[in-house]
């Protein structure tokens, strides 16, 4: 049952992505790939925000699984934001690709970390 | 993310497509067990987070030689741009995971645990970027090596 849940909220989530992505690239036409960036940055800090609320209140922790493990896992996307990047460093832009890489990481996990933040509240 | 340049005037964009969609999420599905899967299946030594890592960058390397493979052999359309939205942005797009990554870096900085932080980050994007990377070598010289036949899918979008 928890499987099928995972499955289902995964699908759901890399939907999300898909749309979401698409709507953002479609809107802002630069070289940076700005749709995968907004995602991963959103669903790391509702990741945060998600383990913060099981840790600190004590939420069900089934919910990590289906809403963590399922669908931000399945909305946010570690391949594609590396192939982007080495997209960008073939292209020559090397600062874009640097920003892409390091930016992603460090705003992803400073996000994250808010989100656990703001579950303390 | 497609930025759908081939599309007749007037139809919606390819992310606005209910096929497209339920493409992505029917690999995305799959993508996600095997994540789950794997999680259970691979050791986390002392807390530390290995099954983010492997799952992170074997998914890096399968879609740089996807999206590298499929470019190589033709425009974005038809049984290829299945394929892609399929297995790679539903499939390893889901499989693999920023959201985990950043909380599991949150989960060794909170357990004062820099050194093996800050190794798993580094680990991860150095890493992430080298193995796309030769995924997407590794899809160039099979086609190099097979024949020409490339039939100009260079300025095909790729993601």
């Amino acid at each position: 049952m928890t499987i099928l849940l995972v499955m289902l909220a995964g699908g759901a989530g890399a939907v999300a992505r898909f749309v979401l992505g698409g709507l953002i690239s479609s809107r802002f036409r630069g070289e940076l790939p700005l749709g995968t960036m907004l995602v991963n940055v959103s669903g790391s800090l509702l990741m945060g925000f998600l383990a913060g609320a099981i840790i600190f209140h004590g939420a069900p922790a089934a919910l990590q699984t289906v809403l963590g493990t399922g669908f931000l896992g399945g909305y946010t996307t570690f391949s594609t934001a590396s192939v982007d990047t080495v997209r960008l460093l073939q292209a020559r832009r090397p600062i874009l690709a640097l920003i892409n890489a390091a930016g992603t990481l460090i705003v992803t996990v400073a996000a994250a970390a808010a989100g656990l933040a703001l579950a303390l509240l | 993310m497609s930025r759908g340049g081939r599309e007749r005037p007037g139809s919606r964009p390819l992310h606005l497509q209910l096929p497209a969609m339920l493409m992505v999420m029917g690999g995305g599905a799959l993508g996600t067990l095997c994540r789950y899967w794997l999680n259970t299946a691979i050791p986390s030594p002392d807390g530390w987070p290995l099954p983010t890592l492997v799952i992170n960058l074997c998914g890096a390397f399968a879609l740089g030689l996807l999206l590298e493979a499929l470019a190589r052999r033709g425009p974005d359309v038809g049984a290829r741009r299945t394929l892609r939205l399929l297995a790679g942005t539903g499939f390893l797009g889901a499989f693999t995971t920023y959201s985990t990554l950043a909380l599991d870096a949150n989960l060794l900085l909170a357990a004062d645990r820099m050194a093996d932080a800050v190794a798993f980050m580094l680990l991860s994007v150095i890493g992430g970027l080298a193995t796309a990377a030769a995924g997407v070598w590794v899809a160039a010289a099979r086609r190099a090596a097979t024949g020409p036949g490339n039939a100009g899918g260079a300025e095909t979008d790729l993601t």
